[in-house]
């Protein structure tokens, strides 16, 4: 009836994963008890869980990359106090245990954070950018984001119920065959990874579109804000990439289910090949990550420098580039695998060529500083430490791509530090930059300046503090995944990591302060322009939060940095006061098939995992049947009359007004 | 186990190049770093003296400059990781004095298996090979991948089921080392660190004529047992009965290591973290 779930699924016997399963679910009971209680449930169906608004969706992605961040960030100081205190020892956590932290520990950041978190900026703000009222295909834009909602709950599942898998975060066979992973961890990883990968394709589907056939008048290819380039860079390499995980996973899931023999010792089953496969996706996919982030870098240095970026055709030119190259490279996560020499160095130097777009951009920002006009608000601060600190990767990052080095390095503490000075230093410093810039776009309120430094000076210096420790330890022969060790020269790094993991929770916890002290003033903090950091792109031309509509109407574009140019003829101009017209503007109704299709998809999923056949079924036709209804229905649009528009637009047309005459008078 | 303090011409030739290409890159990346915080500090908005240029956007001699300092650099790594990677392919042959030690190592869940073709003996968990020779190394594995790596002789490589890698090496220092599996295999994996006696050339024919009266034999049967999953920590040593017993685990003729078993039918299985303590 229940497959192979049963009560010993439960791990009883093991205290830590069971008490945070028990407070995480308590916190959760407790809020759905209080939205029922308080009534706030309509609410949350009507305007949040059914939305279709593409600001919607993208504010839901970052909540839920923040609550994941918290969670694999638990994980990552389990795991370095574990190293710290297992030399010669066991430490305080069973090697079944701190193999399944670590691989969830990278399953989740990768996954669950960092992807939600630049999907969550690319879907709040691409639409604003391009001057339109909606992404191409906002209902697929739901679903996105509830199947990548469904994968990250399977994974947090596995902490109560089973286990989850003990391969590290790319679950390689043959470890992660049957034979060797008989549970169902690799089951947990494999599965929510399949469904949540379709909620990434869709989302690249659907912005790769938005970019390439939604973009508002005269906003040519080369007037779009560099963000909206490194969004189409970044999707172009998902619908590119994400299959081939797909694939790869559907293949090990036939060798665990079937029986097949892609991945396995036996029946000519090739190990190699799944290290090709994976690293086909999982190369591109880091500069999924970071394209992205080098985009919210462009628009945070420009505006606070009061300046067009420097060398904007470049930045161009050096993003696509990347995009290009980087599905080139992935050999180089395995040159220690026996390849020829000149594999290995023919993958070694286009590895390094990534480097010379990626210089590029470095110089643009340095450039587009020279000669600015430099506030040091909270997102510049990520940004410039995020110039300093990306450098030190890049260089760590060229030198393992040295065949003879990485004969040396591979798999050691330093690829570590390297690739979390890369993923931290570039992925997570430009998710906060984008974060602080773009929250009074949401919000319609700034976040408190004191403490978003305090987060980010916190962070920076428990960054190098933890991390550069690891430099050493990976210098020093100690490789990664260690549950345990005996080697002396170790420890003292291990030990000072932890304290560099204490001041990073210190900034972490800062961050969650600041949001908490924001949202408590958030009337003084209050910005009626839409325009708080004197913006250049059209996003800081609606009002925030903007209206369900974004525009009422199509802004016309001129030139690179639009509403920079819109705001200079402004004031030139004098103020024309003429009422303009209001058209009918129609928009997507609501559309609970998201979250129905996901629910479906959770039932699926976790009845795949335990082998329980017949709710694999209830589940697949649960959720090919809101398909079908959602493809059936007759009327999806409804629409906002011209007087509702009006009332709308004059009040934000209002606050700019005095906004630009104040600026005039200056 | 410093990478720094390398005690073979592997280890020194990756450790030389290590060094050299990060000081290739530090000549670039420590003027950047310095010039994004000089920059910073100077274009401040409540600096006075710095002039405002909202019209410098472009300029075709700085995008050249950009475009080729990356570009330069690269030429210049990418020079040596083509040369490096030629000279210091781990299959290349590594000449020594004296005659080259073949040693047949197998990765087993979770220990190091090595293997004497000619001397026709085996150990676990010690490598004992002479100093100045050249270390002629085959590699598969029992089960799941691993990497073979003795941080102070350089060049690691994986071990995999059903394939051989081959990795040339040498000592040159007389001594203790340790070598480790760089690649994650299980609950045992931290325990699969191994000792590398690296003894005087003289010294080595009496080690291999006193371990060849070790009353243990290794032939199909007792590697099948060692194969099992679990932790060695006793230092075993066998006498080889048959030489072939590499290419008959290479070829999967002795199949591939069993996982752990289930202890139940859910999920979670009996795990070798267990044994691993």
């Amino acid at each position: 009836m229940l497959g192979k779930l049963d009560w010993s699924a439960i791990p009883f016997d093991q205290p830590i994963p069971l008490v945070a399963g028990a407070v995480v679910l308590v916190a959760i009971l407790g809020v759905l008890i209080w939205v029922v209680v308080k009534g706030h449930l309509p609410y949350l169906w009507h305007e949040w869980i059914t939305s279709v608004d593409h600001k919607r969706i993208g504010v839901m992605y970052i909540l839920l990359a923040s609550v994941m961040l918290l969670r694999g960030g638990s994980d990552a100081i389990m795991m370095r106090i574990q190293q710290a205190v297992a030399y010669q020892s066991q430490g305080y956590l069973p090697p079944e245990h701190y193999n399944q932290i670590f691989s969830a520990h990278g399953t989740i950041m990768i996954f669950f954070v960092a992807m939600p978190f630049v999907i969550g900026l690319m879907n709040l703000v691409v639409p604003l950018q391009l001057g339109v009222r909606d992404v191409a295909f906002p209902t697929l834009n739901s679903v996105g984001f509830w199947l990548t909602a469904t994968g990250a709950l399977l994974v947090n599942l596995s902490l109560v119920i089973g286990e989850f898998a003990r391969t590290g975060w790319l679950a390689f066979p043959p470890l992660s065959g049957l034979s060797y992973s008989p549970g169902v961890g690799v089951d947990y990883y494999a599965w929510s990874l399949q469904i949540s990968g379709v909620g990434t394709l869709v989302a690249g589907i659907n912005l790769v579109t938005t970019v390439l056939k939604l973009r508002t008048k005269g906003m040519n290819y080369l007037r779009m804000p560099m963000f909206c380039w490194t969004t189409l860079a970044s999707n172009l390499l998902i619908v590119a990439a994400f299959p081939i995980l797909t694939a790869t996973l559907a293949m090990l899931l036939l060798d665990r289910y079937l029986g097949f023999h892609f991945f396995t010792n036996e029946a000519g089953g090739n190990v190699m090949m799944f290290m090709n496969l994976i690293w086909a996706w999982g190369h591109p996919e880091v500069y999924i990550l970071v394209l992205p982030a080098f985009g919210i870098f462009s628009e945070v240095v420009s505006t606070f420098s009061g300046k067009a970026l420097f060398g904007y055709r470049s930045m161009v030119l050096a993003t696509m580039a990347i995009c290009v190259i980087s599905f080139m490279v992935w050999l180089h996560h395995f040159f220690t695998m026996g390849a020829g020499p000149d594999v290995n160095a023919i993958f070694g130097i286009a590895s390094m060529i990534i480097a010379i777009p990626t210089g590029v951009k470095i110089y643009n920002w340095l450039f587009t500083m020279y000669g600015g006009r430099i506030r040091f608000a909270t997102p510049m601060l990520w940004s410039v430490g995020f110039m300093v600190t990306f450098i030190i990767g890049g260089l760590t990052g060229v030198l393992v791509a040295v065949p003879p080095a990485d004969f040396m390095l591979h798999n050691s503490m330093f690829l570590v530090a390297h690739f979390h000075n890369v993923i931290i230093g570039g992925v997570l410093f430009g998710a906060f930059a984008g974060f602080e810039y773009w929250f009074p776009k949401a919000f319609g309120f700034r976040l408190d300046e004191r403490w978003g430094k305090a987060a980010f000076w916190f962070t920076f210096l428990g960054f190098y503090v933890t991390f550069m420790p690891l430099y050493i330890a990976g210098m020093l022969g100690m490789t990664r995944r260690l549950q345990h060790y005996d080697v002396a020269a170790w420890r003292p790094w291990m030990i000072v990591a932890v304290f560099g993991m204490a001041v990073l929770s210190i900034g972490v916890i800062c961050q969650i302060v600041q949001l908490v002290v924001s949202i408590r003033n958030r009337e003084a903090l209050r910005d009626r322009t839409g325009d708080p950091w004197d913006g250049r792109s059209l996003e800081w031309a609606t009002s925030s939060p903007p209206p369900v509509f974004n525009f009422a109407f199509h802004p016309d574009v001129r030139g690179e940095d639009a509403y920079w140019d819109m705001k200079i003829r402004a004031q030139q101009q004098s103020l024309e006061h003429e009422e303009p017209e209001y058209h009918d503007i129609e928009m997507p109704k609501n559309s609970p098939t998201g979250f129905v299709c996901a629910f479906f998809a959770t039932i699926m999923g976790f009845a795949l995992i335990w082998h329980i056949w017949w709710m694999v079924i209830l589940g697949g036709i649960g959720a090919f049947a809101t398909f079908v209804v959602f493809a059936w229905r007759d009327h999806d649009e409804y629409v906002i009359p011209a007087a509702e528009v009006a009332a709308i637009d004059r009040v934000n047309l209002e606050e700019r007004r005095s906004l630009v005459s104040m600026a005039g008078a200056i | 186990m410093n990478l720094l303090d390398p005690q073979g011409p592997v280890a020194a030739a990756n450790s030389t190049i290590l060094v050299d290409s990060v000081f290739i890159m530090l000549v670039i990346v420590v003027p950047t770093i310095f010039a994004i915080l000089a920059f910073a500090f100077w274009f401040r908005a409540s600096n006075p003296r710095a002039r405002y240029q909202p019209d410098f956007v472009y300029s075709g001699r700085v995008e050249m400059v950009v475009w080729a300092i990356p570009a330069l650099t690269v030429i210049l790594l990418g020079g040596v990781a083509w040369i490096g990677s030629h000279q210091l392919d781990p299959a290349a042959p590594v000449p020594g004095t004296g005659s080259p030690v073949r040693i047949q190592a197998v990765s087993l869940d979770w220990k190091w298996l090595f293997i004497y073709p000619d001397q026709r003996i085996a150990t676990v968990n010690t490598l004992t090979v002479p100093a100045g020779a050249e270390l002629n190394f085959q590699l598969t594995s029992s089960s799941v991948m691993n990497v073979f790596f003795i941080p102070q002789l350089g060049s690691m490589i994986y071990t995999m089921n059903g394939m051989v890698t081959r990795l040339n090496l040498r000592a040159d220092n007389e001594g203790k080392l340790q070598g480790l599996s760089a690649h994650f295999s299980g609950d045992g994996f931290p325990d699969m660190m191994f000792d590398v006696n690296v003894i005087s050339p003289l010294a080595f024919p009496d080690w291999v004529a006193t371990t060849a009266k070790t009353d243990a034999v290794l032939n199909e049967e007792s590697y099948t047992k060692l194969m099992q999953q679990g932790v060695e920590k006793n230092r075993l040593t066998f006498r080889l009965d048959d030489p072939r017993l590499f290419d008959l685990i290479a070829t999967q003729h002795i199949p591939p290591g069993p996982g752990p078993e289930l202890l139940s039918d859910a999920g979670r299985p009996h795990s070798g973290g267990h044994d691993a303590r």
